[in-house]
This record gives C-alpha cells, structure tokens and sequence, in this order.
C-alpha cells in the first residue's frame, strides 16, 4: 500500500544529485514561462491603463436644454457598453482648461465671454474600448441635434487596438514556444532520470509486476519533479520580480492563479513525460 | 510445463534464431539446453519468458499460449517462471534482502509478509547471514544466490537460468548447481542455458537439448515419455 510513495522517496534518497538535477531543469526551463508570464501580464496592466484614457466627448450647443442634456445623459448610460457618462459645465471646461493647459492661461482669465462649450464625457465599459463600438456610440452621440461635435482621437483609437491586437497574438506565440520549450526540457530531464533507474523497470517486469504497479512510483516521482521545479521555477521568478521591483522600475507581481497553474503545468508535464518515458522501457521487455 | 510446437523465430536481419523447434518439459523435470554461443539458447528462454513471441509455431507455458496471451496478462505468466541471469541483474545500491524484497512488493506481496518472506527466501539460498549487505559487498557466488531468491519469490513452478554460472568459479558453480538440484527436488522444473559441456557431464540425470544453429539437433531423452503433464 505505501509502496509507491515509499519507493518514490527511496529513488530521491539514493539519487539525490540526479533527482535535483531533473528538477533544477525543470524549474529552469519553468522560470522561462515564468519570466515571460512577468512581462505579459504587466504589458497586458499597461494597455488597461493605456485603454482606460479611450473616451468619448460630446460638445454641445450653447443653447441645449438642461432637459435635453439630462435625457441624453439617461440614454447613453442606458447602453450597456457605457461605463460612466459625466456632464462638463462650461464653466467646469474653462476651469479644467485653466488648469490643464498653463500656457493659455493669461488668455483664458481676459476672456469677457466663456468660448468654451458644455460637454458630455462618456467612459466606456472595459470590454468595449473597440475602434468600432467606439464610432458606433460617438454616432450615436452625434444624432443629437443640440450635440455641436464629437471627438474621441480615432487615431488614437485604432492604434491602442492595433497595439493590444499584436501584443495578443505575440504573447500567445511566444507563449506557446516557451511552453513547449519548457515541455522538452522536462521530458528530457524525466526521460535521463528514468533512464537511470531503467535496470529496475526490468527487473519488475521480469518478476512479474503489472504495468500499471511499475509506472506508478515513476508517475509519482515525475510529479514530484514537477511541482519541485514548479517551486523553484516561482521562487527564481520572484527574486527577479523584487530586484526589477527595487532596481529598475514599479512592476505587478504575476496574478495567484498564474502562480497556481505554473506548477501544475509542472506537476502535469513531469506525469506525462514520466508516463511517456516509462512506456518506452516497458516495451523493451 | 513447457510446450514448443515446431517453433521458428526470425529477426529482421540474419538467419532465423530458431528452426521449427519442438520439444516439451514436463513439471519437475531439469533440463539443460547446451550449444555454441548464437545457437538459439538465449532466445529459447526468452521465448519460454515471452519477452519474445515466435514467428512460426507456438510456445505454450504452465497454460499460457503465445498465441492467445496477451501483453498485459504476461505479468501473470511471470508470476510462475523464475529467471536467473549470468549477469544477476540486482538492483545495485540495496541489501540483498531489499532486492528479494522488492520483488515482492512489485508483485503485490502483504506489507507485513515482504520481511519475513525475504528473510525465508535468503534463508532457503544459505544467505541469513548476509541479508543485510548492499549487493557490491557481496561474491559473485552469493550474488547469484540474491538472484535465485528473488527469482523464487513467486513460488514459481518453473525455474529460468541462463548462464547462471557463467560469472563464477568452480567452487561457486557447485553451491549453485547443489542449490537449483534442491530447488528441483521440491518440485520445481529447471531449464537451464548452458555451453559448458563440462557441467551438463556432472549431471547424467539431468536432461540435455542440444541446439545448433537454431535447430534442436540432440534430445537426451529422445524417444522417452515427455508428454507428462505439459501445462
């Protein structure tokens, strides 16, 4: 009954260095994954900041209706891609524009009548920062016959979205390279570990152990293997996390879940490169 | 116990290792299959092991056929055949008594039976004394004797050896032969691989097959009642 964890530990102890060796590569080959991960994610934070600056802004006429305004104001807020809709009173617009913009400032204090229109900012919903919604809804705004203009820097637009398309396509395969880079490595340092111990898979075979009793300790151990260099792959992932954190610049730390599903990654590619690598001994009898 | 019907094994390349080979060993019986290196022994034994399968003709063995048995019942067939290797194979860095016991772990032996049943096991070979040695510490003879206790371990009815005494001296050889003659006499058959003519002479009892170049070329009890109980 406690054969297979007893056996699997004994295979620790009587191999130290070429167990920790299999492992130190497959945290290694992990910390690749990880380090990329790192970057990916903090990109991916830049961006949502990046998109959260995507807003629409409607100017309206001098002589809109406070009714009118308000009714607006209900129906943008009414569509489920618009986060937040903010009313800008011409006075709040001359004072943002004192205060945003200081070189005009002398200019903006003689004014004997306010230039500046009244405005409607909408903030849309995460999901809906597209270059598409984005036209859809400022011409929407536009249909308004007491909206004078609307802006929401196409350009600016279409290039965040380009951005966030690319970066996409390159972190999923760049991603997919290292995870099979880092499937490799691990299979490789499974398979000399097995390798090592093959004598014992034939002496098994050979007193008659069933197939499924013999894998078992190396399935084991290969999880083991796994979730040890998933481990390390986490802890060397998190000293570099600290010395760019402290040295270089602020950085997030990797989401727990990331965290979570890098050593099971291990765990499952130290199962599945041991189940592999077992097969082939187990065939050679 | 053991059955070749006009058994035929052919490799990719080369001449084929056996020729329409056939010949049965009854239960109990000790046999020796002699030849030249290359003459077909080792292939015989690992047929009668099925690590290998015949290309012509089958094998049956204590009721399984190499016809109908499938990979994953092997284990079962292994159960009942114990197999001795002129290079022991022992599983380097454990005591003797952690090889013999492994192999009762792997087959599913009762945790608290493994000790007591190693200990007999090692007993039955003249080794008590030195259970407790890793296998480096240990003769060849006595190495071999490690072996033949973990081949035993099944209680098998039938006993393998492939030049178990290839790797040892005279003195040596004889502890083992006495030991396979008293593995025999309770019951046991014995096949074992040998050319050394010299040894097989020592033993008139025993029952000698003759291969060469593949083929089953002299049966010392050609013509004798061997049909006995085959399975």
């Amino acid at each position: 009954m406690f054969y297979t964890p007893r056996e699997t530990f004994s295979a620790f102890r009587r191999a130290p260095l070429l167990t920790s060796l299999s492992a130190a590569m497959v945290g290694l080959a992990l910390f690749l994954v990880g380090l990329f991960s790192l970057a990916a994610h903090n990109l991916k934070l830049a961006l949502d900041t990046l998109e959260e600056r995507v807003e629409i802004v409607a100017y309206l006429r001098d002589d809109a209706g406070t009714d009118e305004i308000a009714e607006m104001e209900r129906a943008l807020y009414a569509l489920p891609e618009v986060m937040l809709v903010e009313f800008v009173t011409k006075d709040e617009a001359l004072v943002k524009a004192r205060r945003e913009l200081p070189e005009f400032r002398e200019v903006m204090t003689d004014l004997a009548v306010n230039p500046l229109p009244a405005s409607l900012e909408i903030e849309l919903e995460p999901g809906s920062r597209t270059p598409a919604t984005v036209d859809r809804l400022a011409q929407q705004a536009r249909l308004y016959p007491f909206v004078e203009e609307v802006q929401y820097g196409q350009e600016w637009v279409d290039k965040l979205f380009t951005l966030r398309r690319m970066g996409g396509v390159t972190a999923t395969v760049l991603g997919v390279a290292f995870a099979v880079v880092a499937a490799l490595i691990i299979g490789t340092a499974v398979r000399i570990a097995i390798f090592a111990r093959r004598e014992e898979i034939k002496v098994m075979q050979l007193v008659g152990a069933r197939d499924g009793f013999i894998r078992r300790p190396f399935l084991f151990e290969g999880a083991i293997t796994g979730a040890a260099g998933g481990t390390l792959a986490i802890g060397l992932t998190y000293v570099t996390f600290r010395g760019i954190f402290h040295y270089l610049f602020s950085i997030e730390w990797i989401p727990v879940e990331w965290v979570a599903a890098g050593i099971l990654a291990g765990v499952i590619f130290g199962v599945i490169a041991s189940s592999f690598a077992v097969r082939k001994h187990l065939r050679e009898v | 116990m053991i059955k070749f019907i006009h058994v035929t094994k052919e490799y990719a390349r080369g001449e084929p290792a056996l020729k329409d080979v056939s010949f049965q060993l009854p239960k109990a019986q000790f046999a020796f299959i002699t030849g030249h290196s290359g003459s077909g022994k080792s292939t015989t034994m690992r047929l009668v092991h099925m690590a290998e399968r015949p290309s012509h003709g089958e094998v049956r063995v204590s009721g399984f056929s190499s016809e109908r048995t499938s990979p994953r019942d092997i284990w079962k067939l292994r159960r009942q055949v114990g197999y001795v290797f002129q290079e022991f194979r022992l599983l380097p860095g454990r005591t003797a008594q952690e090889n013999v016991s492994f192999a009762l772990e792997v087959t599913g032996t009762p945790d608290k039976q493994v000790r007591s049943r190693a200990q007999r096991l090692l007993s039955q070979v003249g080794l008590s004394s030195k259970a407790g040695s890793e296998v480096h510490e240990l003769s060849g003879g006595e190495q071999q004797r490690v072996a033949i206790a973990r081949a035993l371990a099944n209680e098998p009815l039938l006993l393998l050896a492939d030049e178990p005494t290839g790797n040892l001296d005279d003195r040596a050889t004889r502890g083992i032969m006495d030991l396979f003659w008293e593995i025999n006499a309770m019951g046991m058959a014995v096949l074992m691989a040998t050319h050394d003519l010299d040894l097989v002479r020592r033993y008139p009892s025993a029952r000698v097959l003759e291969l060469d170049q593949g083929r089953l070329v002299y049966d010392s009890h050609e013509g004798q009642d061997t049909n006995g109980s085959v399975d």
